[in-house]
């Protein structure tokens, strides 16, 4: 393998420096590198590949995705890991958590294998398979949680996404018996009898359309009493896309606490609001529901605090009938990877809350920890491993669906200026995108 | 007026003023021996009815029938529609027939908006009922009747003070209402145990109140809704009699309302539950002539959104009867003007 050499990238958005990538790691960091540091590279002194950052373009450590939706097995006409992958790459990603909700659900060692294995062969980015608590998300019966940690795939985060594993015996059991191989429990918090038929936030909004509410209790009484559960059994829980601003409350109390409380936050929770709502538009439902400006400024604080942990897409691809009819007959979910980082940059850097080394730390470190994935969001240093992410902050673009790497179109975003791109995008020191374009 | 009649807040004050003037031009029509009109002669009107309602079908029928047009009922029962179909595909083959105005009846909220904004059809979309969201055409021929009792043809309700009780929360009658009323200058206050109202119903244009005994001396109209007891089994209320006792109109509290006072009901009635038997079959319950006004009030809205340049009512016959408030032609200046905004 030959060496890549950025001039001029702002690493971890500081000062411009030239960096190294020979073979699979970062080889040096500095100004005024040759390309000749560290040794000759397999093909001589000199890097094969010479990329300009031009001083402007930041660079990253590799983003990784706590919560993707990558559909197969069961649903390849909505995504494939393929497909996923692809457009993790051209969103920046190196490492995605795929969840278990598919067909079959991936509640067996057998399923969770297939998918890692899948994603071995896509190239496009590391594919870490979730696996679901229960058997059949049914949330009646353990899922053989060891045989999945101890398979191929090494799982440590089980969730069953898309469902709440709402029986609190259940929930405690998990808690517990994920202590025995450092896992964590990743919960779907949503009562499911206060959200019977909901179809959006509850409030002003729903009152007036005449839409079934789905209220921020709901979401806030299972964060209670799963932060408690897991106090009380000294496990770990994850909260997955955390919307209102009373779970991030919960949140920042179970953190002053000292236990091991962790969050996430999507994209479209910083920017979106129930407004939306008022066009009827079913690219704008999505599971937890888009909420208030208010909650929305919460979630962005709570981000930029580290009160929430990590952003994570709960990329949610859906064909395009399943979007194209009335509100309530329509899917729930958006995707997400592709436009990330641009949401990330517009609601939280150029607003000021977060610099570039923040982004780095909510969108890669901190969720390759709670996920244990090794490899996979360390520093920017000599001898590191290569998963990075060149991005071009100044750029201003239209989202336009029609080029998509994803299989499927539903994004909230359709026609929508956001700013920044990716340039390029590095897995193990090779570019899986260049020029913003898969290789 | 918009080219389609989704929520009672497309509804500019002269708007409103101008089908309810329309409808009363309607209505007289209707006393003549021939109560057809050729205003929508070769106008294809299609009722798309994805949830049974009769009542409401044939008062549209009748109301595009009177205007000589094509009429289609497309009822969902028993079509490719039960079988799965789309709204889409409905909507296209609707579109194939040349539809020039789908009145959509539909149980999920929101679903004549998408008609009219997902660009599967060309022509006007009038909403006749959807969901939990808004009824706006019941809405009309409720603030018809109003205007005939409280204030006088010609007038808005300015001043008028309007209760409304009920399942607020699943009402779609309620909301276009509380729109509706506003815009016509009213006071309207909302009574309902805490369950059946919804959350933000404080930023909504009036009133709320959780004790019917306290505003029945203070009101010009009352709307009793249609509860049904299934909303017992959600928890909503204990019992039906807990339900009638606090929120049912009998003779005793009927005897409350001030003498000019009207009883409303968008029907269908449930005797004993919301209203008495006593009350339903009294003087004061306009509930029948709410039904025939319905005619009248959705032969203005179709005439309106349709009918284009030609006057309401043909000049031709010897026996035509001048508008009253209004010229004919003065009535769709004031339509195109409204279409250009
Ligand atoms: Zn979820």
């Amino acid at each position: 393998m030959s060496k890549i050499l950025i001039r001029g990238a702002k690493v971890l958005g500081g000062e411009p420096q030239d960096v190294l990538i020979d073979g699979e790691t970062i080889a040096a960091i500095g100004t005024g590198l040759s390309g000749g540091e560290g040794g000759p590279g397999a093909d001589g002194d000199a890097p094969a590949t010479v990329i300009d950052a031009e001083g402007r373009m930041v660079l990253l450590p590799g983003l990784v995705d706590l919560h993707t939706h990558l559909r197969e097995p069961g649903r390849e006409d909505s995504e494939t890991v393929l497909t996923g992958t692809r457009a993790a790459a051209v969103g920046g990603y190196t490492a995605v958590h795929a969840m278990a909700n598919t067909f079959p659900v991936a509640d067996t060692a057998g399923v969770v294998e297939q998918v890692w294995r899948l994603g071995k062969e896509s190239g496009y980015c590391d594919v870490q398979p979730v696996g679901a608590v229960t058997v059949g998300l049914e949330g009646k019966q353990l899922a053989e949680l060891g045989a999945m940690a101890d398979s191929a795939a090494q799982v440590r985060v089980f969730s069953d996404d898309g469902k709440c594993v709402d029986d609190a015996v259940i929930m405690r059991r998990a808690l517990e018996y994920v202590k025995a191989f450092d896992g964590v429990v990743a919960q779907h918090a949503q009562e499911p009898r206060l959200t019977e038929g909901a179809q959006m936030n509850e409030g002003t909004v729903s009152g007036e359309l005449g839409l079934t509410g789905w209220p921020a209790v709901a979401e806030e009484s299972i964060i209670a009493r799963d932060i408690l559960l897991a106090a009380h059994v000294g496990s770990r829980v994850h909260i997955c896309h955390l919307s209102t601003a009373g779970s991030v409350e919960l949140v920042r109390w179970a953190k002053s606490k000292g236990w091991d409380v962790t969050a996430e936050v999507t994209p479209h929770h910083l920017l979106l609001t129930d407004e939306l709502v008022r066009t009827y538009n079913p690219v704008y439902k999505v599971n937890p529901p888009l909420r208030t400006e208010a909650d929305v400024l919460a979630l962005r604080e709570a981000l930029a605090d580290g009160t929430i942990d990590c952003v994570a897409t709960d990329h949610a691809p859906h064909p395009h009938e399943d979007k194209d009819c009335e509100w309530a007959a329509a899917a729930m979910g958006m995707v997400g990877l592709e436009t990330a980082l641009s949401v990330v940059q517009h609601t939280m850097v150029d607003t000021g809350l977060l610099d570039w080394a923040g982004v780095a730390d909510r969108m890669s470190a901190r969720p390759a920890v709670i996920g244990r994935l090794a490899g996979h969001g360390r520093p920017l240093a000599a001898g590191e491993p290569a998963n990075l992410v060149l991005l071009d902050p100044a750029y201003r673009g239209v989202v336009n669906p029609a080029g998509f790497a994803s299989r499927s179109r539903n994004t909230p975003y359709e026609g929508r200026e956001l700013p920044g791109r990716v340039f390029a995008t590095f897995l193990r020191g090779q570019a899986t995108v260049m020029d913003g374009k898969l290789t | 007026m918009k080219r389609h009649l989704i929520s009672a807040a497309d509804l500019s004050r002269d708007d409103a003023l101008l089908v309810l003037d329309t409808a009363e031009e309607m209505a007289r029509v209707a006393d003549r021996p021939i109560k057809k009109l050729p205003t929508l002669r070769g106008r294809t009107v299609v009722n798309l009815f994805f949830e049974d309602s009769t009542r409401t079908r044939i008062s549209f029928e009748a109301a595009a029938k009177r205007l000589s047009a094509d009429v289609i009922n497309f009822s969902a029962k028993g079509s490719s529609v039960s079988k799965g179909e789309s709204l889409k595909d409905t909507a296209l083959t609707l579109e194939a027939m040349g539809a020039d105005a789908v009145v959509i009846r539909h149980g999920s909220s929101g679903a004549p908006h998408r008609l009219a904004t997902s660009g599967w059809i060309n022509g006007s979309v009038v909403n006749a009922g959807d969901g939990t969201h808004e009824h706006p055409t019941q809405a009309l021929l409720d603030a018809f009747t109003m205007r005939r009792h409280l204030s006088g043809v010609g007038r808005d309700l300015e001043g008028r003070r309007i209760t409304i009780v009920g399942d607020i929360l699943h009402s779609r009658v309620a909301r276009s209402n509380v729109l509706l009323l506003n815009t016509l200058g009213a006071h309207v206050t909302l009574v309902a145990p805490p369950t059946l109202l919804p959350i933000g119903v404080e930023q909504w244009p009036c009133e709320v109140s959780y004790d019917l005994d306290a505003v029945l001396a203070r009101t010009d109209a009352l709307m009793m809704l249609r509860v049904q007891s299934e909303r017992m089994n959600a928890a909503f209320f204990p019992t039906e009699r807990e339900y009638t006792r606090r929120y049912g109109l009998d003779g005793l509290r009927m005897a409350v309302l001030p003498e000019h006072a009207i009883v409303m009901h968008p029907g269908p009635m449930n005797r004993g539950m919301e209203i008495t038997a006593e009350v339903a079959d009294s003087p004061r319950c306009t509930v029948v002539e709410q039904v025939a006004n319905g005619v009248s009030t959705r032969m203005a809205v179709l005439y309106l959104l349709l009918g284009g340049s030609e006057p309401a009512i043909a000049t031709t016959s010897a026996t035509a009867v001048p508008v009253a408030t209004a010229p004919a032609n003065g009535a769709t200046t004031a339509a195109r003007t409204e279409e250009s905004k």
